[in-house]
Parts: structure tokens; C-alpha cells; sequence
């Protein structure tokens, strides 16, 4: 909390407490899902694979709790300030997290479909790792700048999407190419395309993220404060 | 709080940007500077505020931090406090209403009250009502004050519940009908601002959500001014709020800007439930 005061109700401080261990714990398996759907994908892991598509079944349950003890704060706390704004921005954060384990199942799904017998194995799968690693430090540090309320580290989160997306145009480029000088791989390559893809909307949704830790901090909106800084 | 920060520190961290030094053209009622002492204690320390006929104006704070006080100064009900004394300027119109030649009597039938507890005459419906048109002369004919109380009792949203029994007694009414006849009595002779000190402390949530609705309804004939311990309230039915502390105005804004994001680190303790 800013102030670092307590409310007079102490129940009210374990409730946002709670709402920001849960927003916590679910980025926390967010990251790992990002993580293992790419391990999965270079090694062909499809054990892995599959028990990414399981986890995200508890990301789910968590979001749905967050829903709850959010409603619920709203209705038996009546929240003003920041703790409105922390309350709002928790139930939106983890709609967006919750998205962000949809896109690393999505990933973890296609590692069959990228691994098949007859083609062997595709040299573009390497240039991905480090794409996702972007988004999911991404995913990492705003989820960071949430617990620590700052607003400045989310504003530096949501600059770096525009490199994540440079990063995807080039990778868009490069599979393309892979997929003219290797047409027998072609069905492969495009899976490997929506992946990335998926990579690079996961970036989309932690500047999401960021926008909304920079209201909960702030009471101001992003894209308020982008428009007054280019006016001045 | 009292230990941990002096006078001079509230004095220096007030945000009264708000509050331009010259009356704005639109406001009804403007204080600039007000200090008020009830003998030695000063229980009010150089507020500055203005009060117009688009918005509600609620005023919160802890208990015995001067927003009842203060409200009292805008229709010199500090005069009945013989220890009480107020220093700095209030108009009303531009008008200083502290001024010599300023009419009590004519001041707060132009800025009514209504009380926290309702306190009707103990006369008949119609009495309470006509009690003020009658000694202020407004009424030339019996049609006329029929008139006046009718209306009166319309706008307060009455009217339908009492008007086939409006030789009851007032204090025979329930408390929320009570209030609203408060308000009728204030509004029968024709305010140009309405003072509420707590309406609703006394009242349950169902004639708690009928005043809310009436200030809702006279908002823009009437200028209003409302106390309230029940933040919920002030943000549902005003359109700007001020924040008292240990007699300070600390901060005064648009509701919806207080109550999301205020400025001050104390405004924001007091209405997120962090004070004490």
C-alpha cells in the first residue's frame, strides 16, 4: 500500500492481501506455462506438452476466485481510492492473465503438429525461444510492477512491446522465407507461425497489464498521460 | 492524528487549488478566509470555498473536524453560540452576510437548513409548512398559501402520502416523512440555498434513498449543501466534495475525482477506512 497505513477494518487489508497473493501466484504459473510450452516445442516434449494444456485448467480456477473475492470486496467493502482502483485493476489483470495461459496452451497444442515424422526436424523452431523469452519477462515484470505499485517499471513494460513486435515482423519474415526454400515443410512452418503469433500477443496483453498497473498506482489513465506528454 | 501533525504542517499540505481567491462568476455563496473560534479554540482555520446552483457541495470529514461548524457559518447559525466568532468574508450573491446591514431573519429564510434529527413543529402538516411563508408576508390570500404548501410538499416528495391528512400532526409523520418535511418547511419560502446537516443520520435506507433522490431532484434550483459521515452518500448525490481535517479544508473537488483518485495522502487515508 502507498501510505503504508492499515485500515481501521482488518479484515479489509487480508482481503486485498489475498486478491494480490492470488494475482501473484497466477502470474507465477502463467510464466512456467509460457516456459514449458516453448521447452516442449524445441524438444518435441509432447508429455510436457500436455501437462502445460492441464495446468491451465488452475490458472482458470484461479481467475475464477479472483472474480469472487473481487465481487465480493466491491460488495461488502464499499472500496474508495486506490483500494477501488487496486480491486478494479486485480479483476481485469486477471481476465488478461488468464488469456496470456489460453495463448501458452495454444502453444503447447501445436508441438505435435510441428514435430511430425516425415519432416524432420525444423531449423526455424530456434529463432522462438528468444521471442518468448521477451514476452514472458514481459509477463514477469509487470506483474511485478503490480505488487511493488510502481507505476514507472509498468510504463517501462509497455515500451518494450513495440521491440517484441519488431521482433515478430522479422521472425514473420525469416519463416516465410523457410517456408519458400522448404515447401515440404510448409504445414509445419505455419504452426510455427502461429506461435509466434501467440508469442506476440502475449506481449499486447502485459502492456494491458501495464496500463492498468499505471491506473492503480496512479489514478490516471496511460494513454491520458501519453496524450499530455506529446502536447506538451 | 492530532500528535502526529501540527497545525502548520495541515496548513502547508491543504489543497485549496481548487479555489480561485476572487468569487467565481457561477457561485452562489463564496467563504474566502474563514477562521471561527468558539472562544479560545479555533475551530476553523482559514477555509476557502464557493458553493454553486449546478452541484451539490457535500462536505466530509472525522467527527469534530469543523464541516458542520463551517456549514453553520454560511447562514450565521454561529450567532445563537454566544462564545462563537467568525472572521473572514461570506457572501451570498456577493453579498458579505456578516455585514451589519445584512437581516438574519431575511438570510436564513434565504438559506434554509434542514437538521440531522427532524424536527418538525409540533403543529399540523400544513402549519409546518406555512409557518414560514406566513411571517415572512408571502402569502396574500388563503388560496395562496394552499398553493405555497402544496408545492412545497410536492417538491419535497411528500405530497401524495399527506395530502389527504394535512391537519395531522407533524411529529405523527415517521421520521423519513419527517425529514421531508423539513425540507418542505425550508423550501416554502423560496431559499436560494439548502443547508443539510446529516439528513439521513436518523432515517433507515429506504427514507435515506428518498431524500438522496429529493437532492438529486432539487439539484440546479436549489444551491445544496450537504454533511454527511456516510461517504457512500456524498459520492452518490453531490457533484463536488470537500474534505475537512482539524478545521482545515484539505482538499475540494469533483466527487468522482475524490473518491477515485484524490490528491491528498489524508483525503485518501480518510475515505479508503485508514484513519485512526
Amino acid at each position: 500500500m502507498a501510505t503504508g497505513h492499515e485500515h481501521t477494518v482488518k479484515a479489509f487489508d487480508e482481503d486485498i492481501k489475498h486478491l494480490r497473493a492470488l494475482i501473484s501466484q497466477m502470474g507465477g504459473l502463467a510464466e512456467e506455462a509460457i516456459t514449458d510450452a516453448m521447452t516442449a516445442l524445441q524438444r518435441n516434449d509432447t508429455a510436457l506438452a500436455k501437462e502445460v494444456r492441464a495446468k491451465d485448467k488452475a490458472i482458470d480456477a484461479i481467475e475464477s476466485e479472483v472474480e469472487k473475492l473481487a465481487v465480493r470486496v466491491i460488495a461488502l467493502r464499499a472500496p474508495m481510492a486506490d483500494d477501488l482502483r487496486e480491486v478494479v485493476a486485480a479483476l481485469k489483470i486477471a481476465a488478461v492473465i488468464e488469456r496470456i495461459g489460453d495463448y501458452a496452451k495454444n502453444i503447447a497444442k501445436r508441438v505435435p503438429m510441428v514435430h511430425t515424422p516425415d519432416t524432420g526436424r525444423i531449423e526455424a523452431i530456434s529463432l522462438l525461444p528468444a521471442m518468448a523469452q521477451m514476452a514472458g519477462d514481459m509477463v514477469h515484470d509487470v506483474l511485478d510492477a503490480f505488487a511493488s505499485r510502481d507505476a514507472e517499471a509498468a510504463i517501462r513494460v509497455s515500451e518494450r512491446d513495440n521491440r517484441l513486435d519488431d521482433f515478430y515482423d522479422s521472425i514473420f519474415r525469416t519463416l516465410v522465407t523457410y517456408m519458400v526454400e522448404n515447401p515440404r515443410t510448409v504445414s509445419e512452418v505455419a504452426h510455427l507461425l502461429f506461435v509466434a503469433k501467440n508469442i506476440e500477443r502475449i506481449g499486447d496483453h502485459a502492456t494491458n497489464v501495464a496500463e492498468m498497473v499505471y491506473f492503480a498506482a496512479t489514478g490516471q489513465y496511460l494513454a491520458d498521460r501519453d496524450t499530455d506528454t506529446a502536447e506538451n | 492524528m492530532t500528535s502526529v501533525m501540527t497545525q502548520t504542517d495541515l496548513a502547508e499540505t491543504a489543497d485549496t487549488s481548487a479555489v480561485p481567491a476572487q468569487p467565481a462568476e457561477h457561485s452562489k455563496m463564496a467563504a474566502r478566509g474563514v477562521n471561527v473560534f468558539y472562544g479560545e479554540k479555533q475551530a476553523i482555520r482559514d477555509v476557502s470555498i464557493d458553493v454553486d446552483m449546478e452541484n451539490v457541495t457535500a462536505f466530509i470529514g472525522p467527527s469534530g473536524c469543523g464541516k458542520s461548524t463551517f456549514l453553520r457559518t454560511l447562514n450565521r447559525m454561529n450567532d445563537t453560540v454566544a462564545s462563537a466568532r467568525v472572521e473572514g468574508e461570506i457572501t451570498l450573491d456577493g453579498e458579505n452576510i456578516y455585514d451589519k446591514s445584512m437581516d438574519v431573519v431575511q438570510l436564513r429564510a434565504r438559506v434554509g437548513m434542514v437538521f440531522q434529527k427532524p424536527n418538525p413543529f409540533p403543529k399540523s402538516i400544513y402549519e409546518n409548512v406555512a409557518y414560514g411563508p406566513r411571517i415572512h408576508g408571502l402569502a396574500r390570500a388563503k388560496g395562496d398559501m394552499d398553493q405555497i404548501v402544496e408545492r412545497s410538499l410536492r417538491r419535497a416528495g411528500l405530497w401524495e402520502e399527506v395530502k389527504d391528512r394535512l391537519a395531522d400532526s407533524g411529529t405523527a409523520l415517521s421520521g423519513g416523512q419527517q425529514q421531508r418535511l423539513c425540507i418542505a418547511r425550508a423550501i416554502a419560502v423560496d431559499p436560494e440555498v439548502i443547508l443539510m446537516d446529516e439528513p439521513c443520520s436518523a432515517l433507515d435506507p429506504i427514507a435515506t434513498a428518498k431524500i438522496e433522490e429529493l437532492i438529486h431532484e432539487l439539484r440546479g434550483r436549489y444551491a445544496i449543501v450537504i454533511v454527511t459521515h456516510n461517504m457512500q452518500q456524498a459520492a452518490r448525490v453531490s457533484q463536488r466534495t470537500a474534505f475537512f481535517h482539524l478545521g482545515t479544508l484539505v482538499e475540494y473537488g469533483e466527487t468522482d475525482q475524490i473518491f477515485t483518485a484524490p490528491r491528498q495522502e489524508r483525503t485518501k487515508d480518510y475515505i479508503t477506512g485508514r484513519y485512526g
